[in-house]
């Protein structure tokens, strides 16, 4: 119970009756009505020591992070970082320009004027914030503009909330996480086996 | 799960279920475009094309189709500029701000709310960009070395920070709407049945499949994007109004131009939202999610920020007077008493007297009210920009250039067409764009009272949740049955 339930890094099953080259996962698929009882049964299952491989849902689940033992985002470093690098661009650039590189005389005043540096020095800091982290956001989701999107089940975007726990070799883990999903309040349960999913 | 008081009315009326949600915002995405959508885009466009005459009147004989003269070198265009950033700032303020506050019921218009920033933010950008003059040289606002030596922007000019700020704002806005509309466009690529539609949805929603993980993330963007996107709304309209605070006109060389402009900004920007919400929810029959309590609380801001602006006003006399400059002094009673006294008391009834309304409660709740008020607010804070500008420019420090500013056709047509220019823009966004934003009401939608039996939400086993069981609040006489109500129960 101690390893990640979220893990994409799970052993990949082959599908041995076909030596195609595209990778097959076998998923067993629990449809949740409610969020509350979703909730519940997350820590059920992982408390029975099933690893649940993803949990999609319409709408952020508040408490789904704990219950699936997701650590917190680093995502706020991230965005630290951006920041700091935007404001430090944003300074060198106005220093550089008017103190070093073409030092203007505007009536005597300081070449140097670090008070008026401010406002650009703040945009360019929130810009590079929201971009930078925006961009390191899609990119560890992998998060791109896709042409053909596997999903689960389609109704995760409408309505149920979708519980996935993939499947290995043994045929007798289909009907025993049936059972496990229907006692925790599943109202259906089904098998899906997706390609470069 | 909500808990909410008895005497409130939940955020959400109907007793939705998750479902209902996505049908009643899907529904005008994937429905052929009505014959009201139609004829509203069709008068959008011809005002479109007003501004494209217009635009190409100005470029092609230049500035002078317009009515500026020597001494009012700033008139409609930079009023039309401050306009409408000024109303783009309600969308940052319900998606940021009121984000950070934790008010629940800004999920059901925050997302026509930010899109109208963008597209006010777009407007705004035209009148700067066609005020150069020659709008093709209009990369040199840019800190890139130019080809006549290594002379570079200069970053001490207000001007230079407008550039900074407002194409900030653009793109950090754009990028906040933009992560927000992902999950809603993966449920209508989910529920696509066109092969274009499918297509482009596909493209649009990035891959989003809603997993915990992602969710998780997303938040945590959220609320990033909104602590950032706070301190920018107000910078924004702070270096707005240090175009004309860091000058020595008089009129102009105030120190409460920054939160003066910011809450005037917020003040137009609510009756921008209120004109745009009033509309959608009838024609998109979206009534039990931007219901009545919004139009209130939405009331409530405009009534604050307008009251802000009123004792700004005020303060802004005072300070005349009492300052002992003559030019100050002289430029405050000619902007009361003087020629433009009529577009002072526009700005002076539309913005400190008509908001005040608000303070009774059947008005707050009434949608005509509302509307018109909301109209007369727009129309009011036009005004203030024009009386700022023009007011302070046309008598200087030398008897010799007064002048007075009368705009031409030109001058109309920009302004009238940049309103069909946002008006095609948005309502392009309300035909192909979930204009409610889904996943956020559908977090919101399940509640309790007084830990009672759950309403709204899943659908239990295929059985629809009991719809409208919900205790009906206390209601008083003249306000509609979804007001919220009895706040005076004692008095019962």
């Amino acid at each position: 119970m101690n390893s990640p339930a979220v893990s994409s890094a799970g052993p990949v099953v082959q599908d041995t009756h076909h030596t195609s080259a595209s990778k097959t996962k076998r998923f067993a698929v629990g449809i949740f009505d409610d969020e509350d009882v979703l909730l519940q049964a997350v820590e059920n299952i992982r408390e029975k020591g099933v690893k649940i491989y993803d949990v999609y849902s319409p709408y952020p689940v508040h408490g789904i992070d704990d219950a699936l033992g997701i650590e917190r985002s680093r995502l706020p470093i991230a965005a630290f970082f951006f920041g700091c690098c935007g404001l430090s661009f944003a300074l060198w650039m106005q220093i550089y320009m008017l103190g070093f590189d073409w030092p203007m005389i505007i009536g005597g005043k300081p070449n140097i004027a670090i008070p008026s540096f401010v406002p650009v020095a703040f945009e360019l800091t929130v810009l590079f914030t929201a971009f930078g982290m925006m961009i390191t956001f899609f990119t560890i989701s992998g998060l791109y503009p896709w042409y053909k999107v596997n999903v689960l089940d389609a109704r995760a975007t409408d309505d149920k909330f979708v519980l996935a726990v993939e499947l290995d070799d043994t045929s007798s883990q289909l009907s025993k996480l049936t059972t496990l999903f229907r006692e925790n309040g599943a109202s259906e349960v089904n098998h899906k086996e997706m390609t470069n999913f | 799960m909500q808990h909410i008081s008895a005497v409130r009315e939940p955020l959400v009326t109907g007793g939705k279920t998750y479902h209902d949600v996505t049908q009643d915002v899907c529904r005008q995405v994937e429905a052929a475009p009505n014959i009201r959508w139609m004829a509203a885009f069709g008068v959008a466009l011809f005002f479109l094309g007003v501004f494209f005459y217009s635009i190409y009147r100005t470029v092609w004989f230049g500035i002078g189709e317009w009515g500026l003269n020597k001494t009012v070198g700033w008139a409609w265009d930079i009023t039309n500029f401050v306009w409408w950033v000024g109303i783009g700032h309600a969308g940052t303020l319900i998606s940021a701000v009121l984000l950070l506050f934790r008010q629940k019921w800004r999920s059901s218009i925050n997302r026509a709310a930010e899109a109208m920033t963008i597209f006010a933010v777009i407007c705004a950008g035209q009148f700067p960009i066609f005020h150069m003059g020659r709008p093709w040289v209009g990369f040199w606002v840019l800190p890139l070395q130019n080809t006549f030596g290594s002379l570079w922007v200069n970053f001490n000019s207000p001007l230079l920070w407008d550039v900074f700020a407002i194409s900030t704002y653009f793109s950090v806005s754009l990028v906040f709407w933009y992560t927000g509309l992902i999950p809603d466009f993966a449920t209508i690529r989910d529920r696509a049945k066109g092969k274009i539609a499918k297509f482009s949805y596909s493209m649009l929603s990035f891959n989003w499949r809603g997993s915990a993980k992602h969710w998780s993330r997303y938040e945590t963007v959220s609320l990033i994007l909104a602590g950032i996107s706070t301190p920018l709304v107000l910078s924004v309209h702070t270096i707005v109004s240090m175009d004309f605070a860091t000058s020595v006109v008089p009129g102009w060389h105030t120190t409460i131009f920054p939160p003066y402009f910011v809450a005037g900004a917020i003040f137009s920007g609510f009756a921008m939202v209120l004109t745009l919400m009033l509309i959608t929810r009838v024609v998109f029959k979206l009534e039990d999610y931007i219901t009545l309590e919004h139009i209130a609380l939405m009331n409530k801001i405009m009534m604050v920020t307008g009251s802000i602006v009123g004792v700004a006003y005020i303060t802004e006399f005072f300070i005349a007077w009492y300052s002992q400059v003559e030019y100050e002094q002289y430029c405050f009673l000619n902007r009361a008493l003087g020629p433009y006294w009529w577009a002072y008391l526009s700005m002076m009834s539309c913005n400190v007297i008509s908001p005040q309304v608000v303070w009774i409660r059947k008005v707050r709740y009434s949608i005509t009210f509302t509307f018109i008020l909301s109209i007369i607010v727009n129309i009011g804070m036009w005004f203030e920009r024009f009386v700022i500008i023009v007011s302070s420019l046309h008598r200087d420090y030398l008897p010799s250039s007064w002048a007075m500013f009368s705009p031409t056709i030109i001058d109309v047509g920009v302004y009238v067409g940049s309103i069909g220019l946002f008006f095609t823009l948005f309502l392009l966004f309300a035909k192909f764009f979930p204009v409610i934003n889904m996943a956020e009401v559908k977090t919101i939608l399940k509640y309790t009272v007084n830990d009672g039996p759950t309403y709204g939400g899943p659908n239990y086993g295929g059985q629809p949740v009991t719809r409208t069981a919900a205790p009906a609040p206390y209601s008083t006489p003249g306000v509609p049955a979804s007001a919220p109500v009895n706040y005076d129960k004692h008095n019962e």
